[in-house]
């Protein structure tokens, strides 16, 4: 494997101009959404889908501010913006639960559908904890970001990351991208904005850490992000623990129906 | 009652996508699979304790119930003509993988053990194949358990202990109530003893399940998917009481299956609607998570 390339979002910067969305389309050709008018600030993309592999939301919020020591509290309106993707987790569970390995990790340390394998079992949908990968109806294959594989084996960066005009998509070896998010949170709480925090950054996370980190300005759950994902495999051993001592109580539950503990039920069958 | 928590979302949108399988053929493979499992089990036990008769029935309830349920799931995929890929690999962390294997055991072991069982020939090969699918029969009828267990569907992974259990339950009583409507009933008497069991087992196994749950439990509770549940439940403690006292009478013995049958069907019906309401409300994804990181004890 190369270097694991990642992308460091941050949110603090992003001008909600939706260039990235645009942009993945565009270079992936992915069919569009149909025309939805979703009521939800300047949002009418929605989420994250099979034909959706960037998603700018849009929350708008009123939070009362000190404007000046001698003026009282003043409502002043803020708008959170933030362009969400596919997390690339170090720990993924779409890839982990896929039957047919049709998700496989890249030399770059990102997590890719290979859409001549996929069969379409749905499987990945529900096991991601962020809500991401979603078969696309009428194909019935499963699709999400690939972190612009294509482009990456070119030398080229992702798509989204090439179009953003403010450098809130930052593309890059994901140590790199770390180091550049702690400045950069370091600098924003010294300027005060102490609600700035990363989400995805850490290796001791749920997920093991995203590929795909944010910095955001307020708790995960508003942006629609999970705010402690877990790889829903962690708990897999234990599952096939539990799985095994039920498959074992169907074999004694049969064994004693047969051996005619019950005498109401001995009433024949020997021949 | 478990407290209306406070929680923030966005627009109230969904965390995580809901299952996409299908109904009937996601719930209707769970009955099937549990179905032809428990069958090969009671095909093997009928076997060494002389019940021909029913040994008859159960093999071939097994093999039927896996070669439906194969085709159901076949029916499910998005890319249908691609179902062989599912035996492409064979990998550990996907319990669809795994049991893609295990149905395809069960499947073949069971469709030899049935017709060396109906055409009387190579007695011994069918005889191997159905004490091979000892093994394979109750891994069938648990393992789907793991399967919705192994997602981020909060009423479904949060209920990974007794899910295998009210699969188990379910699966005897499935494979118990068609055993004791397809088996002359003076012969019938294991499998109403098996049904009995099932019925017992699923629904102790669904009470512990809710209480343990919390909130978690609510989308077994609530909308339709609480109506299946609760019909469920019924039905499979109704069944199981006619089962215990059924004896050799007709009508009670039919009485009896069809509503076990009945049960067990509602039951994976339920788990599928419950899985699916609670990935829509983005509440049972983020206040547990949230609880979590506050009280300082993050994944
Ligand atoms: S965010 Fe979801 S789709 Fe992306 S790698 Fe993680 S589990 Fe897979
Ligand atoms: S839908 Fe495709 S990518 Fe997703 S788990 Fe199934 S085979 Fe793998």
């Amino acid at each position: 494997m190369t270097e694991r390339m990642g992308f460091f979002t941050d949110t603090s910067v992003c001008i909600g101009c939706k260039a990235c969305e645009v942009a993945c389309k565009e270079w992936n050709q992915l069919p569009d959404d149909g025309f939805v008018f979703e009521a939800t600030s300047y949002d009418n993309t929605g989420q994250l889908g099979a034909s959706t592999w960037r998603h700018v939301a849009f929350i708008e919020q009123t939070r009362t501010v000190r404007m000046k020591e001698d003026e009282g509290d003043s409502g002043v309106d803020r708008w959170l913006m933030s362009s969400d993707v596919c997390k690339h987790c170090t720990h993924a569970a779409c890839l982990d639960v896929c039957p047919t390995g049709a998700l496989f990790r890249t030399e770059f340390g990102t997590v890719v559908v290979q859409e001549d394998i996929c069969n379409g079992c749905g499987y990945c949908v529900p096991a991601c904890p962020f809500g991401v990968i979603d078969r696309r109806e009428g194909d019935g294959r499963a699709w999400k970001c690939t972190m612009c594989y294509d482009r990456q084996r070119g030398g080229l960066e992702p798509a989204c990351a090439k179009a953003c005009p403010t450098d809130s998509i930052q593309f890059g070896p994901l140590d790199e991208l770390r180091e550049r998010a702690e400045d950069r949170l370091e600098r924003l709480h010294a300027d005060g904005r102490s609600e700035a925090r990363l989400y995805g950054e850490s290796p001791d996370d749920g997920v093991g850490g995203a590929g795909a980190f944010f910095l955001l300005l307020d708790e995960p759950e508003v942006y629609g992000l999970p705010p402690d994902p877990v790889v829903t495999t962690r708990d897999l051993p234990s599952m096939w623990r539990w799985a095994g001592a039920a498959a074992l109580s169907v074999a004694g539950a049969v064994a004693v129906a047969f051996a005619g503990g019950f005498a109401g039920f001995r009433d024949g069958g020997r021949r | 009652m478990v407290p209306e928590a406070e929680f923030r979302s966005y627009y109230g949108r969904p965390v995580i996508k809901a299952p996409i399988w299908h109904e009937p053929h996601m719930p209707t493979y769970l009955y099937l699979g549990g179905l032809s499992g428990v069958s090969s089990m009671m095909a093997v036990v009928a076997g060494f304790t002389g019940h021909h008769r029913l040994a008859r029935t159960t093999r071939v309830a097994a093999a039927l119930g896996a070669a439906a349920g194969a085709g159901l799931l076949a029916a499910e995929l998005g890319r249908p003509e691609r179902f062989l890929n599912m035996l492409r690999v064979f990998k550990p962390t996907s319990p669809m993988s795994v049991g893609s294997w295990i149905l395809a055991a069960q499947g073949g072991l069971s469709a030899v053990a049935a017709s060396s069982e109906l055409t009387g020939s190579l007695p011994v090969v069918g005889d191997a194949a159905v004490l091979a699918t000892g093994v394979t029969g109750p891994l069938t009828a648990t393992y789907t358990a793991v399967l919705v267990a192994d997602t981020a569907v909060p009423a479904w992974h949060e209920a990974y202990r007794e899910l295998p259990f009210l699969f188990a339950g379910s699966a005897l009583a499935s494979a118990g109530a068609l055993g004791m409507l397809a088996t002359p009933r003076a012969e019938a008497g294991p499998a109403r003893a098996v049904a009995v069991l099932g019925a017992a087992m699923e629904t102790v196994s669904g009470v512990v399940m809710e209480r343990r749950l919390g909130q978690a439990a609510e989308p077994y509770r609530q909308g339709r998917a609480g109506r299946l549940m609760r019909s469920a439940r019924a039905l499979t403690a109704g069944g199981g009481l006619l089962a215990a006292v059924a004896g050799r009478s007709r009508t009670v013995t039919a009485l009896s299956g069809l509503a076990l049958t009945a049960g067990a069907l509602c039951t994976r019906f339920g788990i599928l609607a419950a899985g699916r309401a609670s990935a829509a409300d983005p509440k049972y994804t983020v206040v547990p998570q949230r609880q979590r990181l506050d009280g300082e004890r993050p994944a």
